[in-house]
């Protein structure tokens, strides 16, 4: 690990979120993702965890406490920031690579550019031979892909990743979370990942935030150390199975009987 | 192609159907000409009064087409403000409902009394009858766009103007169309009824609305007859009109629209 992971590019000082109605969502949550870090968040329904990605992207605001990114508020950090949501959210009007392209066409970048940039990400998450379809003629995973090309687009140094397989086979999961993990290794961006799947938080992440429920508010944390480059055969070894076992227990832990 | 065209054979074969029962209603029961007309005499009347006929089909069609065009362009207009401000939708939202429930027939004279007989009162009632609407499916398509869309654009750091322009108003064109064939057909309605208040005051030079007033005055039931098939004719010819309109620029992404329907 090099010095420059070690600063913190996510901080949460005291963060409490109360929905309009008054039910707490976030009670007091400190925490601190340093860059380059993959953390993954995990919890039962309700433990608030796609309500920390939302607060770190500044979509909607803490009803106390600090967060930072970057040093900055959500707010005027979201040009280092990219989100990608559990659906796909493409725009079904535009090709592949008109979506790929939104968000650069979004901050301003036009014209050569633009067109290289795309055309780049889009052989990187190998897409290129349905650069002009349109998404209805996609698969579920093909979409992911073309969510995460054009998140990958506007150069992020912190990448929120909210379920983003929830809605996918299993092998089209494991392959995508492969290319995660290929796509981090070459572009050295953090990541914040909220997911159901303890195979998935295991295989990622660098470390582990298991959070309780009503109120959200931190269980647990379990480093991964696990070496990279991670490949598919180390889904067999007993090292990956022995920390889905703990991370297993210690999320049935935070679930009240 | 057998398959689509199939039910056009189907409905054409209903048509001929309706012809032949048509003529035996009147050679059994003699029904006298005037009452009812034999499709023969129809035909005639099409060929002996083709010129006024078409003339009088074109005055309609224009009037309507331009009290559709007027009310895509204002219903759209008048949709953007209510998608961009929700205080000015809380306030008028209301009377575009009722804009639909105002009984055109009631309000024509008035229109009359107010823009004169003729052609641009004619074209005023089909725009007032069609707008509403085009501005409450343009306006359910410029609000009804998924949060997770607008949060991505907001990610991204979008002005106002790129969020309607990029996302709000191309999310909306499918729900305007809905809105513009909804409108094509009223509008042809509301020309045809605007025409029997405000139709030209010169005998031959009024739409299809005027020409069926004079005909059925003159006992003239087969002109009659073929003025009502070719305000027929005209309510298709938008609707299709519209349909491929719809098709073009919606069939590459849209799934509503994969193909032109023949129905």
């Amino acid at each position: 690990m090099t010095q420059e992971f070690i600063a913190p590019q996510v901080e949460f000082t005291g963060v409490t979120k109360r929905y309009p109605n008054g039910g707490l969502v976030l009670d007091a949550l400190s925490l601190t993702i340093a860059k380059g870090e993959f953390v993954s968040l995990i919890g039962p329904s309700g433990c608030g965890k796609s309500t920390v990605l939302k607060l770190i992207s500044g979509l909607t605001p803490p009803t106390a406490g600090t967060i930072q990114v970057d040093g900055l508020t959500p707010k005027n950090a979201r040009e280092t920031v990219s989100y990608i949501f559990q659906d796909a959210t493409l725009l079904p009007w535009r090709t592949v690579r008109q979506n790929v392209g939104l968000g650069l066409e979004l901050e301003g970048v036009n014209g050569t550019r633009h067109a290289q940039r795309t055309a780049s990400l889009l052989e990187l998450v190998g897409l290129g031979h349905v650069a002009e379809a349109y998404p209805r003629e996609l698969s579920g995973g093909m979409k992911m892909r073309v969510s995460i090309a054009r998140a990958l687009a506007t150069s992020p140094r912190l990448l929120l990743m909210d379920e983003p397989f929830a809605a996918l086979d299993e092998m089209a999961r494991d392959r995508l979370n492969e290319e995660l993990l290929r796509l981090r290794a070459e572009q050295k961006w953090t990541a914040v990942f909220v997911t159901h799947s303890v195979a998935e938080a295991v295989f990622l992440s660098t470390r582990i935030i298991v959070l309780a429920a009503h109120p959200g508010r931190t269980h647990a944390i379990i480093p991964v150390e696990l070496p990279f480059p991670r490949l598919a055969a180390l889904r067999a070894a007993p090292e990956f199975g022995a920390l889905t076992a703990q991370v297993s227990r210690t999320l049935r832990e935070a679930i009240p009987q | 192609m057998k398959a689509r065209l199939l039910p056009l054979a189907d409905a054409l074969a209903v048509f001929l159907a309706m012809l032949v029962l048509w003529q035996l209603v009147l050679w059994i029961f003699h029904v006298p000409s005037y009452m009812l007309p034999s499709p023969w005499a129809v035909a005639r009347a099409v060929v002996a009064r083709f010129p006024s006929l078409v003339s009088s089909l074109a005055i309609t069609a224009g009037e309507a087409g331009g009290g559709l065009l007027a009310s895509i362009a204002a219903g759209v207009l008048i949709a953007l403000a209510f998608g961009q401000f929700r205080w000015v939708r809380r306030m008028l939202y209301p009377y575009t409902i009722l804009l639909q429930t105002v009984p055109i027939v009631a309000i024509a004279p008035l229109i009359v009394m107010w823009v004169g007989a003729g052609a641009l009162s004619v074209t005023v009632i089909a725009f007032i009858i069609s707008l509403a609407p085009i501005i409450a499916n343009t306006t359910q398509g410029l609000i009804s766009v998924e949060e997770n869309l607008v949060h991505l654009f907001l990610m991204h750091n979008a002005s106002p103007a790129q969020l309607l322009l990029k996302l709000r108003l191309p999310h909306a064109v499918p729900s305007l169309f809905v809105g513009i064939r909804i409108a094509s057909g009223i509008s042809v309605i509301g020309a045809i009824t605007g025409e029997l208040y405000a139709g030209s005051s010169r005998v031959g030079e009024g739409g299809l609305g005027y020409a069926i007033l004079y005909a059925s005055s003159q006992l003239q039931t087969d002109y009659l007859f073929a003025l009502v098939l070719a305000a027929t004719i005209l309510g298709f010819s938008f609707f299709f009109i519209v349909m491929f309109l719809e098709w073009y620029f919606l069939h590459r992404w849209h799934e509503s629209a994969r193909a032109p329907e023949v129905e």
